[in-house]
């Protein structure tokens, strides 16, 4: 579905953001990406929407080359919600706010108003419909920025630290609805520094540094992985350490705090 | 010893909103504690803020009762220019307040606003790099630095305000784990080295659960639960009020709960897994 060629990316600056990156996600894959700040994880993200064009190699969105496909197009296909929500909230209402891309893509009038509403129950917005989307706290435009991708249905959704001004509550609905998407056959990329967040998702990681892929795998063999996360600056998900220090353990990391009481109980039984 | 913040029965509701943001809420806090506020988001922690750095009422009007004290100072009495040299603010998202063309002048440019004396001006933001360990990077371009390092430098513009009481957005969010990990050591040894009271708005406690004093969790503008962060997050409450539990902590309280002896302190994953691996 999104296939990076030996991406190189230079800034007018001259600093290279991406330094010959070469990725495939396939349909349907949900992937994390991670690491230190400034690691070129977001630049990565605007080269799959088409806002950036490799300074070399190729990005393949769908088997179209962003070099040639228009930005437009591509939105259809690729919905993004951006880390400050500020850069893309510009609307009189949330209702607005939501409708706005949906009649664009040349949605019927029914399907806007049916989206619409779907979008603001699934996120807790009801309340906000005919508010304008500059009273809402951090958290709640973050929120928005996700409905509005959501209701015209992308193929691929990329979530740039959407877990940022979100408490815990929110969270577990944000991880329910990646779950949702990853059941619907939707691509998802979630770009965070938020490891709690994405153990329990358990996406494939990719681990950024310096403009380079360092690690790539299974969150659940990738996280055991110590040192490539120390020097990536990213730090193991604390049911991970809590795994690795345990004199005797099973032969997989604990997803969630439940798992590790079964099995804390499972043993203790058999002792 | 003096409160540092004194806030009592404040309420405060905006201008066309049915509700009040803040209401009946009540905290002290004596110097050098560092306390973090939590509570699910649109709980009211941002307009707490304001009613504490003087925005509100200052800056936003509306229905305001009660009384909030900065260092003995009543807020809505006092004028802006007190209160910039008694709280400091750093916004969670520091390009919102970085914006001279070196460090060392963005860092001087609160103490230009006040109108400090060139020499004390120069020897205050010496201090406040050194603090921060950002002595190397006085003459370089805010906008070319790492994010870790623009946090640096716009929390030493805040020091170098000399406030009592500094606070702090959710000061982790966008930096990785490492760089928070740093920012959360350097907030404790501020708070060593110069007694400083931090108030930290934030959602992940993982990091700053091991240096904090208190935590004090708001829901629909009320106070809803305070206390050492240990009876908070052992509590049954916390999680319903959307505070993020560290997992292991989750796992911790399950066994505990199951009646497997454990001490009732926050321990760390290793901590933990060296207790139930002697376990049997």
């Amino acid at each position: 579905m999104i296939e990076l060629k030996d991406v190189t990316f230079i800034h007018q600056n001259g600093v290279k953001a991406l330094d010959g990156v070469s990725l495939r996600i396939e349909s349907g894959e949900t992937v994390g990406i991670v690491g230190e700040n400034g690691a070129g994880k977001t630049t990565l993200v605007k080269h799959v929407t088409g806002l950036l064009k490799p300074s070399s190699g190729t990005v393949l969105v769908d088997g179209q080359d962003t070099r040639g496909t228009s930005t437009a197009a591509l939105s259809r296909k690729v919905g993004v919600a951006f880390q400050n929500p500020d850069h893309q909230l510009f609307s009189e209402s949330v209702e607005e706010e939501m409708a706005f891309a949906l009649r664009n893509f040349g949605f019927s009038p029914e399907l806007v108003e049916n989206r619409v509403a779907w979008g603001l129950k699934m996120f807790g917005l009801e309340e906000y419909r005919k508010s304008s989307p500059l009273v809402l706290s951090g958290g709640e435009k973050k929120r928005l920025t996700l409905a509005c991708i959501l209701a015209w249905d992308p193929e691929v959704v990329i979530l740039d630290e959407p877990t940022v001004g979100q408490d815990s509550i929110q969270k577990e609905k944000l991880a329910g609805t990646i779950r949702m998407l990853r059941s619907a056959g939707k691509t998802v990329v979630v770009v965070s520094h938020d490891i709690e967040f994405l153990w329990p998702v358990q996406p494939r990681v990719v681990v950024m540094k310096a403009g380079r892929i360092v690690g790539d795998g299974p969150a659940s063999t990738l996280m055991l992985n110590g040192s490539l996360l120390d020097s990536a600056r990213v730090a193991q998900p604390q049911l991970v350490s809590f795994y690795q220090a345990l004199r005797k353990r099973p032969n997989q990391p604990f997803v969630d705090p439940l798992e590790a009481r079964r099995w804390l109980e499972g043993e203790s039984a058999r002792q | 010893m003096a409160e540092i913040l004194e806030i009592n029965d404040l309420s405060f509701r905006y201008p066309d909103s049915p509700r009040h943001a803040v209401a009946s809420f009540d905290l002290a806090i004596p110097g050098g504690e560092i306390v973090v506020l939590a509570g699910p988001s649109g709980c009211g922690k941002s307009t707490l803020l304001r009613a504490v750095n003087g925005l509100i009422p200052h800056m936003y009007s509306g229905d305001y009762h009660g009384d909030v004290k900065v260092d003995g100072v009543s807020v809505k009495d006092a004028t802006m220019r007190e209160l910039a040299q008694k709280v400091g603010f750093l916004f969670q998202n520091p390009e919102n307040q970085i914006f001279m063309f070196t460090v060392e002048r963005d860092i001087a440019f609160g103490l230009e606003n006040l109108g400090i004396a060139r020499a004390e001006m120069r020897e205050r933001v010496d201090e406040a790099m050194r603090l921060l360990g950002i002595g190397d990077l006085a003459l370089r371009a805010p906008h070319e630095l790492s994010d870790g390092q623009k946090q640096r430098v716009a929390l030493a513009g805040v020091l170098a305000m000399r406030p009592r009481l500094v606070i702090l957005d959710e000061p982790t969010s966008l930096l990785d784990p490492k760089t928070a990990a740093e920012l959360v050591g350097l907030v404790a040894k501020l708070r060593e080295g110069l007694g400083t009271t931090f108030l930290v708005v934030e959602h992940r406690l993982d990091l700053l659960v091991q240096v904090a004093d208190r935590i004090v969790v708001m829901n629909e503008g009320r106070k809803v639960l305070e206390g050492p962060p240990r009876d908070v997050l052992f509590g049954d409450e916390a999680e319903a009020y959307g505070v993020a539990v560290p997992a292991v902590t989750r796992v911790q309280k399950m066994l505990a709960r199951d009646g497997v002896p454990l001490r009732r302190e926050l321990m760390s994953p290793a901590e933990l897994a060296a207790e139930v691996g002697g376990m049997s």
